[in-house]
């Protein structure tokens, strides 16, 4: 198992480097000229935007661009961003933020998307079973900025239950509602995702063997069938929350949350190249690890899968 | 009954997330309480760009701080009338040859002295190639800014500005200027304390200034949320500070900030989102917004480069574009009346404006003539099939009125009109700025100071910055020379107005309306006005 995750790790370099360059190059393909979006509208001074085009080494050609922010990682300086801030301040502001929203999102998905299913499984072609697959198809076919908006008015501004925007502090229970919003979809994928699966295991013979034992039916529900309906639920949870965080952008727009999307958003629009691939850079960092976190749990769900 | 035990657990944990959210909302209103209390007002912001140095803040973001936490020579009132405020005279015979004489005793928050030289050693700063400020452009009045301002010029100070004593300084301009007075007011000619210099990005995190407010400590300017600012108590300036302080929270777009309004969790937006301007006043009720014109407006530029719209035949044809464009009806049907079609080419709200100009019937809407100067140009030089299009910047909100404008042209002229959209300002700014544009261009003004000249010189002289369909006219050139030399503003006003019956004529650019701001606030505050260039009048609302 030790020497199975030191190569996943190993893995994982040319992994890095490889999404670097790509987004690297798909920022300095960008079509427009960063400084000159500085200045506005208003009169480009030359002396000035050749000075800063030095600053940011935007007048060198592309490999050498790329190959001077690669120095710099290893030395762990990620440069700064156009108002003279270090990325790396930038980085350690945004993520915790982005962390706590879709951790929450995740939580929120997975319990209520594993508990719905599993009592739609459980009563399938029930009352219960019927409304939550029309409830689930209903969410999964309304984009997410149409439930963002009508969530926040009607929570934020109608009922005033919580702040329609996440305000400075950006804390759990400010987050509550932009998360919510967040894992909906998702939460909607996992009650399906975990209702098949538990309907499929119910037939399964060691259901039976488990049943005729005389196990309690709470016992062979949580232990035999649960356990091993969770192999699809985990790999599209891990899966998803490296999407979360990078899919973030709509829903942070929506409810001003002052994190990773919001922040690749805008430099995106600036061009601010070393920004976005330090972002991005973590992003894959995230999903990698996810990734990785899902294959050990397959060992543990599913005592037969070995790695070596 | 069998599965009671999950049902219920089901239960619980809906009830948690219940009791949670229900937690989270009562904490909001207990910090919108504590804010009500205080006094201090809360108005959304964007994150500044730059660090707060005001010769590097172009930007509304830091505009609008930089704005409040310094104080030039002048400022200007509501209407745009110029005030002394650190000058106590502003003297010149020949509008070249300035002498400025400061008030006694002005101070910087940390106690240091606003001298003659915090003055000119600000402007030179802004000036000086080596410190690549993005406003340097406003000091090319000076002279020797052609020295300091070349690329890799290691000069830095201009032959022009010579302290005199510590309240005295003066100032020698290139060629007269009648309207450079009118500039001061504008944050570029902030002045800056000496421990700026010691180290002006650090400075720029925590600035130091001799506004009405200042920041409220060390770490008031949180990144990408909100930055603080608490009133200046030695302030002595007219803008006096009615509130305990503002709070300016950075929104990414309007609609959040809106729906923040609307909850009464932010007190005063200063922009209506496009998406609510047809139905804001009854969200907000009445005496809870405000409609109100700015020096600013909208064109389309469309560049004389191009062969199909030089010579006779092109500025027949551009005639015809702006004649066949409806504006009354845009501004109603897409601005809900929001905007006021425009009659020339600066903003009703500017000293000497007039809507008398001769020649500003080519701005209204006549279908019959517009096809009948467009038939006499094809004429001359046939239009063929070819495609007229409007380059814009899509993340700007100007789809619907592109769209519109340019159907207008379609309907009324009978050829193929369309908006080009381009996915970022960046992009479109560099076609326009390395003159590859193949057809207009959306453009659009906000005057940085309070002067016809402002909304001429920079964007239709000769070679000026902001000229992006490269128009030039010698006669043009001359009058706005004419006016600059005029021994006082007011004189100066026939010439700038005399220039634009030229631009009437040729139309470098086609003027469609002037902007006008709404702003919406909270039912917790009151006294909210905007200036003249449709920032809100912070210093003056006050908490109910």
């Amino acid at each position: 198992m030790a020497w199975y995750i030191f190569r996943r790790f190993l893995q994982m370099i040319p992994v890095f480097f490889g999404a670097t360059f790509m987004v690297y190059f798909l920022v300095f393909s960008l079509p427009g000229d960063p400084i000159q979006a500085l200045f506005g509208d208003r009169a480009v001074s030359p002396a000035v935007a050749a000075q800063l085009r030095e600053q940011y080494n935007l007048d060198e050609p592309f490999l050498v661009q790329y190959f001077l922010y690669l120095k710099n990682l290893v030395t762990f300086n990620l440069g700064n961003d156009f108002s003279g801030r270090p990325v790396a301040e930038v980085l350690a502001q945004v993520f915790p933020v982005t962390i706590r929203l879709a951790v929450l999102a995740l939580v929120f998905e997975a319990v209520f998307g594993i508990i719905f299913g599993v009592i739609a499984g459980l009563r399938k072609g029930k009352f219960f079973d019927g409304t939550i697959l029309v409830a689930s198809l209903v969410v999964i076919a309304i984009p997410i900025f149409v439930l963002g908006f009508v969530l926040q008015f009607l929570v934020g501004v109608k009922l005033g239950w919580a702040k329609p925007t996440v305000g400075a502090e950006a804390g759990w229970s400010d987050l509550l509602l932009p998360a919510m919003v967040l894992g909906l979809v998702s939460l909607a994928y996992v009650i399906r995702l975990t209702r098949t699966s538990i309907i499929e295991n119910m037939n399964a013979d060691y259901v039976r063997t488990a049943t005729a034992k005389g196990l309690s039916r709470p016992r062979v529900v949580v232990v035999h069938i649960l356990r091993n309906s969770m192999i699809p639920v985990v790999t599209f949870l891990g899966a998803d929350l490296g999407a979360l965080m990078g899919g973030a952008i709509v829903t942070e727009g929506i409810f001003n949350v002052p994190g990773v999307g919001q922040r690749l958003y805008q430099s995106v629009l600036r061009g601010e190249g070393p920004t976005i691939v330090s972002i991005v850079s973590v992003l894959i960092l995230v999903y990698i690890l996810a990734n990785l976190a899902v294959d050990v749990l397959y060992a543990w769900l599913d005592p037969r899968i070995r790695y070596a | 009954m069998r599965f009671a035990r999950t049902s219920k657990l089901v239960g619980l944990a809906a009830m948690a997330a219940l009791v949670l959210s229900a937690c989270g909302g009562g904490g909001g209103t207990g910090g919108g309480d504590g804010a009500d209390a205080s006094a201090v007002i809360t108005a959304n912001s964007t994150e500044p760009q730059n660090p707060l140095v005001p010769t590097n803040t172009n930007e509304v973001g830091g505009g609008r701080v930089v704005d409040l936490i310094f104080e030039g020579l002048i400022s200007y009132d509501a209407s745009g009338a110029p005030v002394n405020e650190v000058a106590e005279s502003i003297e010149t015979t020949d509008s070249q040859n300035y002498t400025i004489t400061l008030k006694p005793d002005q101070t910087f928050t940390n106690g240091d002295p606003v001298t003659a030289s915090s003055f000119v050693d600000a402007w030179n700063y802004g000036a000086a190639a080596e410190n690549a400020q993005l406003s340097q452009y406003f000091f090319e009045s000076i002279a020797g800014y052609e020295e300091v301002s070349a690329e890799d010029s290691k000069e830095n100070e201009m032959s022009g500005l010579k302290v005199v004593d510590d309240r005295t300084f003066t100032v020698k301009l290139a060629q007269p200027e009648s309207d450079w007075p009118l500039r001061l007011g504008y944050t570029a000619f902030s002045p800056l304390p000496e421990v700026a210099f010691e180290d002006m990005e650090s400075f720029g995190e925590n600035p130091v200034g001799n506004g009405p407010y200042m920041l409220a400590g060390e770490g008031a300017w949180q990144h990408d949320v909100q930055i603080e600012l608490v009133p200046n108590p030695d302030y002595q300036g007219t803008r006096t500070p009615q509130n305990e302080g503002i709070t300016f929270k950075f929104y990414s777009g309007f609609e959040a900030a809106y729906q923040d309004l609307l909850a009464n969790n932010l007190d005063l937006l200063d922009t209506i989102p496009p998406s609510s301007l047809k139905n804001f006043k009854t969200d907000l009720g009445e005496g809870r917004y405000l409609e109100k014109p700015y020096a600013g407006n909208q064109t389309i530029t469309i560049p004389t480069y191009l062969d199909e719209w030089s010579g006779e035949a092109g500025e027949l044809r551009r005639k015809a574009i702006s004649l066949a464009i409806n504006r009354p009806e845009i501004t109603e049907v897409i601005f809900s009346g929001g905007r006021q079609p425009a009659t020339e080419f600066t903003a009703p709200v500017i000293d000497g404006y007039s809507e008398e100009i001769e020649g500003n019937e080519v701005l209204e809407f006549n279908p019959e003539k517009a096809r009948e100067l467009w038939a006499q140009a094809d004429e001359i030089d046939p239009w063929g099939d070819k495609v007229f299009t409007i380059s814009y910047n899509s993340d700007g909100g100007h789809k619907e009125w592109i769209d519109a404008v340019a159907n207008s042209i379609k309907n009324e002229l009978g050829i193929e009109a369309q908006g080009k959209p381009y996915a970022t300002f960046a992009e479109v700014r560099e076609v326009a700025t390395s003159k590859t544009l193949e057809g207009a261009l959306r453009t659009g003004w906000q005057a940085d100071y309070p002067s016809l000249y402002n909304f001429l010189g920079p964007l239709f002289g000769t070679g000026a910055g902001s000229n992006d369909g490269d128009y030039s006219s010698k006669e043009f050139d001359s009058k706005l020379r004419e006016g600059l030399s005029a021994a006082s503003p007011e004189e100066g006003f026939s010439a700038f107005n005399e220039a634009q019956e030229i631009l009437l004529q040729d139309l470098p650019a086609v003027p469609l309306w002037y902007q006008v701001r709404q702003v919406g606030w909270s039912e917790s505050v009151d006294n909210v006005d905007t200036a003249w260039n449709g920032v809100p009048v912070y210093h003056e609302i006050t908490r109910k």
